[in-house]
């Protein structure tokens, strides 16, 4: 096969083999990215130049024959928002048209110095609020599978370039599900860490008690070289833990018998399409086919978490987009009067409709008289909502399986008018980010129609080694056909 | 739970947001049906739970210091380089004293 085309994890053992050659692989990914981008709409821009500069340092390393990283020389892509020195980082907003970082995040530093080849910066909900890339200002991002559909969001781009095999892996961030949501709507590997296991100096911040940087592949193995690459402490992020990082690559292939799967009601309950359902009950059979116990289990404050998220996440976000004032950087509006015209007049041209109503619903519930009713509140049941999940840890639960959406990928302008039905895409993957949890999607069949469902598990905090782990079992165990998009079939 | 005109455009104050009157009408509108939502929280029974603010794991929440050595920041040319209005020292801004 087109090594362009492998999967990262398979991708890596070619070019560790020299069956390929970074500089080879990078030209396919960027001639296939020319030819079938203008349908996608996946990557914001590309930074050609500097990644065949990349590629080429990498092959002569690979020539070299030292021992390198197994993300040496493989091309990946970035979320628009994690800054990248001297490139154009706009979170997918108009307020940020035009900056360019005079750094680099540390993710993007440690991608580089893995030997990484950083190919452009992709699509994504503005300030990754929203979960069908619909929210951009740039335009959205269209699904490989269906032309007409989302990939999900906010990381859409990120998900849509590595189903639509423009690049065998990327970055993307989830404060709700924004990574593992959009991998489950367009088929692809995508994992939440642990909050604090990546740092997040560089990234442009939503919600900061929420926020996490994780990798999307094709497989399984892939997710963990690029997770490996990019966790650990950093001096940059106080939240980020000093836990050694473990060699993900050498977990994933150890037995699964004798973990315990739990299955939690609340999550497969209304509102669950009968054949999302069916798929990830299959998924969870070909676990217990693996030697794995699989027992019901009660998340009972699960069902809150949407509520909770929505107020913790806007109030957070009100907070963190505040920066946002036309004075240091990115778009200022023409203001003759005040300091104040000035920001208003700003903030109103700059952001979308989304990020005003979440700016708003956070400011009023932090205002003077609501912080007790509201945000208070929220963060009461979010101590909640951990502590089902303590609990079902405790009693020798080693993870929790779900649907990652509770739905395959909807159309275009489908949702994108009713906030609430947006928020409820969800509903399944919010309870892991407030809970600060480590969350993967893995692919577990398809819907008649022909489209993705991912199926999630949960693991203990910094527990990501058993969660590929399982991912894996899951991907081996359930086989599924080798199928590309149609896009792509008929390119 | 119904949100005024009166009440959003106080928060669009707050927020440092313009907005105009039709914006006004459709967020209020808007926050009102996912304030509704939200109003089910009530139903929760928090008595005696303390709030969970940071999500990481409490032996991790330990302060970790570093020495207070001086280190070179980003080149001052570069971050002025991004703003909208800058004198090559400073970032301007509008009057804010007469």
């Amino acid at each position: 096969m087109n090594p362009s085309l492998l999967p990262l994890g398979e991708l890596s053992r070619a070019l560790e083999r020299g069956e390929a050659r970074p500089s080879a692989v990078l030209e396919e990914c960027l001639s296939r990215t020319a030819r079938l981008d203008g349908k996608v709409h996946a990557f914001l821009r590309l930074t050609e130049d500097q990644a065949r500069a990349a590629a080429k340092a990498a092959d002569e390393r690979r020539a070299r024959k030292a021992p390198l990283s197994p993300i040496d020389g493989v091309p990946v892509g970035l979320k628009d928002l994690f800054c990248q020195a001297g490139v154009e980082t706009t979170a997918g907003s108009r307020i940020l048209k035009g900056y360019h970082p005079p750094y680099d995040a540390t993710v993007v530093r440690k991608l580089r110095e893995a030997g990484a080849v950083l190919v452009g910066k992709l699509n994504m909900d503005e300030f990754a609020m929203g979960s069908s890339t619909e929210n951009s200002a740039y335009g959205p991002t269209r699904n490989p599978w269906d032309l007409e559909r989302t990939p999900g969001g906010s990381s859409g781009g990120s998900a849509a370039a590595v189903a639509a095999r423009f690049v065998p892996g990327t970055l993307g961030t989830d404060t709700g599900g924004s990574i593992r949501q959009p991998a489950a709507l367009v088929g692809c590997v995508g994992i939440k860490p642990t909050y604090g296991r990546v740092s997040r100096y560089g990234v442009v911040a939503f919600a900061s008690s929420l926020d996490q940087v994780g990798p999307f592949a094709q497989d399984v193995r892939g997710v963990a070289l690029l997770l490996r690459a990019i966790a650990g402490r950093d001096p940059n992020d106080q939240t980020s833990s000093l836990r050694p990082v473990p060699d993900y690559d050498a977990e994933l292939e150890k037995p699964v018998r004798g973990l315990t799967i739990g299955v939690p009601k609340e999550y497969f309950g209304e509102g669950l399409d009968p054949a999302v359902e069916k798929s990830v009950r299959a998924g969870v059979a070909a676990l217990e086919r693996e030697g794995c116990t699989v027992r019901p289990i009660s998340l009972p404050n699960s069902p809150h978490a949407i509520a909770t998220y929505y107020l913790v996440a806007t109030a957070e976000a009100s907070s963190n987009l505040a920066r946002y004032d036309g004075i240091r950087y990115g778009y200022r509006a023409q203001a003759r009067g005040s300091l104040l015209e000035l920001y208003e007049k700003t903030r109103a041209a700059g952001f979308g409709a989304e990020v005003k109503r979440r700016i708003l619903l956070g400011t009023y519930a932090l205002s003077a008289g609501y912080y007790d009713a509201y945000y208070l509140r929220a963060q009461k049941v979010r101590a909640l909502i951990r502590r089902d999940f303590d609990q079902a840890f405790a009693a020798g639960v080693d993870a929790v399986v779900s649907p990652t959406s509770p739905w395959a990928a909807f159309r275009l302008g489908e949702k994108v008018d009713d906030p609430l039905a947006m928020y409820l895409n969800d509903i399944y993957t919010v309870p892991v980010n407030l809970a600060g949890l480590p969350g993967i999607s893995v692919p577990s069949g398809f819907t008649q129609a022909g489209l993705p469902i991912g199926m999630q598990l949960v693991g203990r905090p910094f527990e990501e080694g058993t969660l590929l782990r399982l991912a894996r079992a899951a991907e081996r165990a359930l086989a599924l056909p080798h199928r590309l998009p149609p896009l792509l079939e008929r390119a | 739970m119904a949100i005024d005109r009166n009440t959003v455009r106080h928060v669009a104050r707050l927020a440092r947001l313009a907005l105009t009157e039709e914006e006004e009408e459709r967020t209020a509108a808007q926050l009102g049906h996912v304030l509704e939502y939200i109003e089910r929280l009530k139903a929760v029974d928090i008595e005696g739970i303390e709030p969970l603010s940071f999500a990481g794991d409490a032996s991790e929440a330990e302060p970790v210091m570093r020495d207070d050595e001086v280190r070179p920041g980003l080149p001052r040319d570069k971050v002025l380089g991004e703003a909208p209005e800058q004198d090559g020292s400073a970032f301007v801004v509008p009057r804010i004293l007469e």
